[in-house]
């Protein structure tokens, strides 16, 4: 299958993309609780999302979203999986 | 209230879940102390009838009267609910589409959800999960399951075929029966909501134990007590009762007759009629503005004001007395301006300074003060309205007393004094539409006589305030806490930064501007008297400078006198704002004057215009010495040398006429040839389009072409026209230097004033409207001409021609309506937005979050900058540490 490989590549690749990424069940854990937050009180992202298609990513799972700014250099955004 | 009572310490309570649920019967029944069977309201004797609405059991509401329930009098009483007994169930009516959803989804002989037993448990589990973390979700999942089951046709317990339903809003239901159409009674509706099961009703939303189903159909009605409808009694003696009363008396009224009725075994189609008005009578009592039903009004044909018309709306109990509400210590007046007051200072009339008050509880250290106040009495200022002795637990007003004298002597540690408002104190200052942070703001009293607030002119701009008839409002916080609150968090001074833009909100406009130009350009050379006054102007108490010329007599530049002012250490760099067009320059060494170069305090080259001093203008002058030296120092420089800027103004005197926008002969003489030019030119676009030789642009049709090229053409001979006329204008002439410096008004404005007005638009489009083909009758129809499409080639110093007029107001009309359309939807889109962030906030740890600690973002703004001390929005400025490193 090519063709799915190279829409991947084109999602992951587009520049307004930000870098996604699973995190293990130790990293999260350690982001709730330094966050002192259950799970369901993270902003919410959709298992239908592309990228989230792309990783993998189950209802659940939390999702590190790193973003470049033009004021603070690095913005990590958490976010879990949502089955909708 | 007493004082005792306020500052005492109270139990407190955090409330932390608010339920809704509906009223059982039973509860209905229990909290009932009386049942209403009459619908006469008052007894010949002026008595209230027994068992009628106004029944002494719903509590004591007269003076004096005491409560036959409970035994208190007025004050106390809390009022008791009472009941009507319904001759036969009623809907509620605003529970239609739950009753209907219910129905739907049950089957109509066994009340089971129409879905097979392990389906129930599989989603009333799955139902009960979701409505612990996300109870948004639950309901459009139980919306979900309803959908299901609705659309199932045989009973999968009893077998039972089930019938599709029909909802007429907001009451009326029938089953669609092959053999036609049959109404579902209350009576039938409340049968079926009973057989549903506790168990099976989780699944489509319901709390059986808030809401039973059947508990939507009423068989008892609860009547609220008389202090929630209270009668007013008129000079005349005449009782006026509250609306819900007439609608209860209604419903009483249709009860009874629905009663006789069945007791005397009228005709079926008599007693439905009676029943069907009751429920028509019941569903208005609870909202009279529902669709399908006869509204109650009063005998005048005035509505009445049923339960959802007090809640609803604007002037509703939640948009009017609970998001909004009238408030004390408060005062509104009309503004005037005062140059001579600090921009943290309000002038108050004294007039509201003898009504609005402060309490002081007397120490060792203010007892004195607090005797005179006293003394003084409540109309003479600065006084004291009240004193509350704490020992005898007592408020005695002062208006009521005679010997102030006494009183004033037996002050005591620990009592209060209300005095009234003086100098000094902190008080609150609004101008509505409060838009942002700005709109409210701490200032420090002063007061004066007249009658209307002061207002430094300074703090015009994030009022947004003119002096054409605005009024403005005063709160006065009266506790320690709220005052100290509000002059560390909103004094004046602290919000010169916008947090809007990253730069001064507060600052120089029109005539602060002119001066401050007049000021330091380099043509003024000052006298030593003139210097004087402008020191004398900013309350300057140092020494002298030196002059900077000294033959044939000393003269003063006004850069010296500004630099007096500046900072030590300050270095700045940057381009006026009269550095554009003929004088734009980047050289440092700026012939015009026109480059602003500050090292360590002094001003050595360039005039100070609104790219230094002016309000809303980020990264100038004064944005830097807010940032760098402090909103304590912005304020000083704010205060005093912005009164010199004045002072200069009024030195030299500073005025238009219409000799300032008078261009000589020779330049009308240009300026026609230039317009016989540009309509020949358009004459020709028009010639060439009638014969199809004119050129089209892609993507147009030619008329569009055409209307672009000409638009386009008669921009460019304003343009031009405007260009003219300025390089014929004095670089002193005053209204030339206002539209320069950003004082006041553009070279637009002094185009129109002096060369030509240029294209009218109605809906950005030349104007063509009015007859069929034409504008006018003056015009030959189907004229393409400039003149004729609204082109206006005279200016206002000439004057217009008639059909000119015409064609600006035609445009000026747009312009009005704009604005009025625009406000009022940025008004909608304001309060929505308010309404969903208000009860986020920033917590310790930097993120974001709402009001159940749900995360909005990881860190503030997702960078956690305070846009306030940002460089216009820029967290570092390299610029500007360049520019402070070069001026050492
Ligand atoms: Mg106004
Ligand atoms: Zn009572
Ligand atoms: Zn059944
Ligand atoms: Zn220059």
């Amino acid at each position: 299958m090519p063709s799915k490989l190279r829409e991947e590549d084109k999602i992951l690749g587009h520049y307004l993309v930000p870098k996604h990424r699973i995190l293990s069940l130790e990293e999260s854990v350690e982001v709730l609780k330094s966050l002192g937050i259950k799970p369901w009180q993270l902003p919410r992202i959709s298992i239908n999302d592309p990228v989230v298609k792309i990783l993998g990513g189950k209802p659940g799972d939390i999702i590190e979203i790193e973003r470049d700014s033009p004021t603070a250099g690095k913005y990590k955004a958490y976010r879990v999986v949502v089955s909708y | 209230m007493s004082y005792a009572s306020a500052y005492k310490e109270v139990e407190r309570y955090l409330i932390d879940k608010i339920h809704f649920s509906l009223l059982s019967p039973i509860e209905i029944r229990k909290m009932a102390k009386v049942t209403v069977v009459r619908p006469e309201i008052y007894e010949a004797d002026g008595s209230p009838v027994s068992g009628g609405v106004r029944d002494p059991h719903f509590g004591a509401i007269e003076p004096g009267e005491r409560c036959p329930v409970c035994g208190n009098t007025r004050e106390d009483c809390p009022g008791h609910f009472g009941k009507i007994d319904l001759a036969r169930p009623v809907l509620l009516p605003h529970l239609g589409d739950k009753i209907n959803v219910i129905l739907q989804s049950t089957c109509r002989n066994c009340g089971r959800i129409l879905l097979p037993d392990e389906k129930i448990s599989y989603y009333t589990n799955i139902y009960l999960k979701l409505k612990e973390k996300w109870p948004v979700l639950a309901e459009t999942f139980a919306d979900e399951v309803a959908k299901q089951s609705s659309s199932v046709s045989e009973c999968p317990h009893c077998g039972y075929k089930q019938y599709k339903l029909k909802f007429i809003k907001p009451f009326t239901f029938y089953e669609v029966r092959p053999e036609g159409e049959i109404r579902l009674t209350p009576s039938e509706i409340r049968e079926r909501l009973e057989r549903v099961q506790d168990k099976d009703i989780i699944v489509l939303g319901v709390d059986p134990k808030a809401a039973r189903p059947e508990w939507m159909v009423l068989t008892v009605l609860p009547v609220p007590p008389l202090s929630v409808r209270p009668s007013i009694t008129m000079e005349n003696g005449l009782r006026a009762e509250d609306d819900l009363t007439h609608a209860l008396v209604e419903i009483v009224r249709q009860n009874e007759r629905l009663k006789n009725f069945l007791s005397s075994n009228a005709p079926e189609s008599m007693v439905e009629e009676a029943w069907q008005t009751l429920q028509n009578v019941i569903a208005a009592y609870i909202d009279n503005e529902l669709p399908n039903i006869y509204q109650l009004s009063h005998r005048g044909r005035k509505q009445l004001k049923t339960i959802a018309q007090r809640l609803k709306g604007k002037e509703g109990r939640l948009r009017g007395n609970l998001n909004g509400k009238r408030v004390n210590f408060s005062a509104r007046t009309v503004i005037s301006p005062d140059p001579y007051i600090s921009i943290d200072e309000v002038g108050v009339p004294e007039e509201i300074a003898k009504i609005l008050t402060l309490p002081i509880v007397v120490t060792p250290y203010n007892i004195e003060e607090a005797r005179k106040y006293v003394l003084n009495g409540p109309y003479n200022w600065p006084g004291a309205m009240f004193v509350y002795k704490s020992k005898q637990n007592m408020k005695i007003d002062l208006r009521y007393q005679r010997n102030y004298r006494q009183l004033a002597e037996s002050l005591e540690i620990g009592d209060i004094v209300e005095r009234h408002l003086i100098n000094g104190d902190i008080v609150l200052f609004n101008r509505q539409p409060s838009l942002h942070r700005m709109s409210i703001m701490a200032h420090k009293v002063r007061v004066m006589p007249g009658r209307t607030f002061r207002l430094n002119l300074l703090d015009c701009a994030p009022y947004n305030a003119d002096f054409d008839g605005d009024e403005m409002n005063l709160h006065v916080p009266r506790l320690e806490e709220a005052r100290s609150e509000a002059e560390e968090l909103m004094l004046v001074e602290k919000q010169i930064l916008s947090p809007r833009y990253g730069g001064p909100i507060i600052g120089g406009r029109q005539d602060y501007i002119s001066g401050s130009y007049l000021l330091t350009v380099k043509t003024t050379l000052l006298t030593k008297e003139e210097v004087s006054l402008l020191m004398a102007a900013a309350n300057y108490k140092g020494k002298m400078p030196e002059p900077a010329i000294i033959k044939p007599q000393p003269l003063w530049t006004g850069k010296q006198l500004v630099s007096l002012f500046l900072p030590e250490g300050l270095n700045f760099e940057g381009r006026a704002k009269i550095n554009a067009g003929e004088l734009k320059c980047d050289n440092e060494r700026c012939f015009f004057d026109s480059y602003d170069i500050i090292s360590n305090g002094r001003l050595l080259m360039g005039v100070f215009d609104k790219n230094a001093i002016g309000a809303e203008q980020p990264e100038n002058v004064l944005h830097y010495i807010t940032l760098e030296y402090g909103s304590d120092k912005a304020r000083e420089f704010l205060d005093n040398v912005f009164r010199m800027f004045i002072r200069m103004l009024e030195i030299k005197g500073f005025s238009i006429s219409l000799r300032e926008v008078e261009i000589p002969k020779e330049a009308k003489e240009k300026i026609n040839i230039m317009v016989e030019q540009a309509k020949n030119e358009i004459q020709e676009y028009i010639n060439d389009y009638k014969e199809g030789n004119l050129e089209v642009i892609p993507g147009r049709t030619a008329e569009e072409s055409l209307e672009l090229k000409i638009i386009q053409r008669l921009q460019k001979l304003r343009d031009d026209a405007g260009k003219l006329a300025i390089s014929y204008m004095d670089p002193f002439n005053n209204a030339f230097i206002m539209a320069r410096t950003g004082a006041r008004g553009s070279d637009i404005n002094i185009t129109q004033m002096a060369a030509m007005l240029g294209q009218q638009t109605v809906r950005g489009k030349r104007i063509s409207r009015g007859f069929r083909t034409r504008t006018l009758p003056q015009f030959k129809p189907g004229d393409l001409s400039p003149e004729a499409r609204g082109f206006i080639i005279s200016n206002f110093r000439s004057g217009l021609k008639p059909y000119e007029v015409f064609f600006h107001a035609a445009g000026g009309r747009e312009g009005l309506v704009d604005t009025a359309v625009k406000t009022s939807q940025s008004g909608y889109m304001q309060r929505r937005l308010i309404n969903a962030l208000q009860d986020l906030y920033i917590s310790y740890d930097g993120t974001v979050r709402d009001s159940v600690g749900d995360i909005i973002q990881f860190k503030y703004g997702e960078d956690g900058v305070d846009p306030m001390l940002t460089y216009h929005g820029k967290a570092v400025n390299i610029d500007r540490i360049i520019q402070k490193a070069k001026g050492e």
